[in-house]
């Protein structure tokens, strides 16, 4: 088979296309939070600024309270990621491997959870939790997040365990292992790459989370990054340096994790496909 | 061949009914802090905030609370706001999601075959997908602010724009603002699920295609479509009912001006209860976006069920 070289040359040209318009609004980002003030202005529109400098960073992280968002962000982003996941694990499994009367139901009370408008629990959520005392609290998103995150981690799992071959458990329970002991020791080391993707999933789900962190939290102390920046940019005077060195802050965990999973996505997605 | 074995062991069980009671009750057990939590956080919610609809619900308002039938439904017939929003809805729903799909189905097919680098680049296109939405939502606005972004400036060299103005406020093109944003922030979906049904593709079949002399558009249309189809079917329909109901960047962008010309229902329905503080209004509006999102998912399926047993 001769390889002529226009459709490669194509192939990496219409690539590099995807990756310039991916990347550069992040760059964009980038270069206004090492811009000067001084600079912002007259240099707006050049590609790099003539001097760079941290200041932006040092006040974001020294005057204001986005340590407090980071580190509410890092909680209720990592405790949603690791319930969801045990909890999808457990279900997943259950859709996977058991005939049960219920299971069409609860496959299509999932599907039915993605279908309608999370807007609208807006306000009956808000009456319930308050209450409660969940409102203007970490513990209050966590749950609503967990919940909101449970279904679609639940097929993303399943998807992973429908590509491990049942004789593997059948084989252990032969040998007198329970079940649930199976399960443990011999299903959950072989889907470490689908727990990873859903971890990393789920956290850059609730990380991103906006409108019912707007709803049910005010006040900084229990404020997300998200509800943090948005009144940074309402409440202070503009300050675009500090903002995008904040959303390049918010950005990096984010990122690093799914840099980290992505491989898995798609793998796991594809052995879920396999089976139709 | 597992169903024979099933249906053998049932016929000889001898199990005690007590061992029996634990095995059939294991799955429940599995699936139920699952269940348990959406139940409690988004059945129950769901069935409150449809109650709500037919009740005055004001947040500030002590003396709220009262049945009221169907007079919120009757104000929304009678809200020109709620029509330009339907009409929004439409626009940002259809415009975002054929985007986003034709891109990503562009991406997943340079993305299927080997090259150098591959993890690399698959690992930065995909970048947008983790990056927070709100956090996307800034950055094209800024980028869209003739003061800091470079956008308007372009726009004006290309002799698009008469002088390098925002888009986000002007009435006419503003709802390109946050739709150009989905695109970028959405492309990655389709291109992760879609590459992962281009991969489950077994790789003969091309090879027998390629022997027989058909060209990559044959291939294309009679090998890679008919696979790719029931991925494409739920995850358009998928992305269709979450872009309808996304509001974080109409919010962060524009907050539904200028003149609620990029107002889409989800946000309008976001306003009325986070800012009128109206509850039982927000949630006359969600049930009837409730209904015509139902009404779309049974079609979209009927359809698919159709196509299946034709094919």
């Amino acid at each position: 088979m001769k390889t002529s070289l226009l459709p490669t040359v194509a192939h990496r040209l219409a690539l590099l296309a995807y990756v310039i318009f991916a990347l550069f609004p992040l760059f964009w980002l980038l270069k206004v939070s090492v811009t000067p003030n001084s600079l912002l202005y007259s240099e707006g529109v050049r590609m790099w600024p003539s001097q760079t400098t941290w200041e932006h960073y040092a006040f974001v992280l020294q005057h204001s309270a986005f340590p407090t968002f980071f580190k509410n962000s890092l909680i209720v982003s990592g405790s949603t990621a690791v319930i969801v996941t045990i909890c999808a694990s457990l279900s997943g499994y259950a859709l996977s491997r058991f005939h049960f009367r219920a299971k069409y139901w609860i496959v299509a009370l999932m599907l039915l959870t993605q279908m309608f408008p999370l807007v609208m629990l807006v306000a009956p959520i808000f009456k319930i939790l308050t209450p409660l005392g969940l409102t203007n609290s970490l513990t209050g998103l966590i749950v609503v997040y967990t919940a909101f995150n449970v279904p679609f981690a639940t097929f993303l799992m399943q998807s992973f365990f429908d590509a491990i071959p049942k004789d593997l458990e059948e084989a252990a329970i032969i040998d007198g292992a329970t079940k649930f002991m199976a399960f443990r020791e011999i299903i959950l080391p072989l889907t470490l790459p689908g727990i990873a993707a859903t971890l990393g999933f789920v956290f850059t789900a609730a990380w991103s989370e906006l409108l019912f962190a707007l709803m049910l939290i005010n006040g900084n102390n229990a404020a997300t990054f998200p509800v943090g920046l948005l009144t940074f940019v309402s409440k202070f005077s503009v300050d675009f340096g500090q903002m995008m060195a904040a959303g390049i802050l918010a950005l990096i965990p984010a990122a690093l994790f799914f840099l980290l999973i992505q491989r898995y996505l798609v793998q796991g997605l594809t052995a879920g496909a396999v089976k139709g | 061949m597992s169903m024979t074995a099933d249906a053998h062991a049932r016929r000889q069980d001898r199990r005690p009914w007590q061992k029996r009671l634990a095995d059939a009750s294991e799955p429940y057990l599995y699936s139920a802090p699952a269940l348990i939590l959406i139940i409690v956080v988004m059945l129950v919610p769901l069935v409150v905030g449809i109650s709500y609809a037919f009740r005055d619900i004001q947040l500030l308002n002590p003396f709220s609370g009262g049945f009221i039938g169907l007079e919120h439904f009757e104000t929304l017939s009678k809200d020109k706001a709620f029509y330009t929003a339907l009409k929004n809805t439409l626009w940002w729903t259809g415009a975002s999601v054929f985007l986003q799909f034709v891109f990503g189905l562009i991406l997943a097919l340079l993305l299927d075959k080997p090259f150098m680098g591959r993890g690399i680049v698959q690992a930065l296109v995909f970048l947008p997908w983790a990056v927070p939405s709100f956090l996307g939502g800034l950055n094209w606005a800024w980028l869209f602010n003739p003061v800091i972004g470079p956008l308007p400036h372009w726009l004006y060299g290309l002799g698009l724009m008469s002088q390098p103005g925002n888009i986000l406020s002007d009435p006419q093109y503003a709802m390109w603002g946050p739709i150009i944003a989905n695109v970028w922030w959405g492309i990655p979906f389709f291109a992760i699920t879609l590459l992962a049904a281009l991969q489950s593709i077994p790789r003969d079949l091309y090879e027998a295609a390629s022997i027989d002399g058909a060209s990559w558009f044959q291939r294309f249309w009679s090998i890679t479509l008919p696979f790719l189809a029931p991925t494409i079917a739920i995850t358009v329909l998928l992305r269709t009912v979450w872009v309808s109901n996304f509001a974080d960047l109409i919010v962060v962008m524009t907050g539904g001006g200028p003149a609620d010309r990029t107002q889409i229902v989800a946000s309008y329905i976001f306003t009325q209860a986070f800012k009128a503080l109206d509850f039982g209004y927000a949630s006359a509006i969600a049930l009837v976006l409730l209904v015509l999102l139902l009404a779309y998912s049974l079609l979209i399926i009927l359809l698919r069920q159709t196509l299946l047993n034709k094919g």
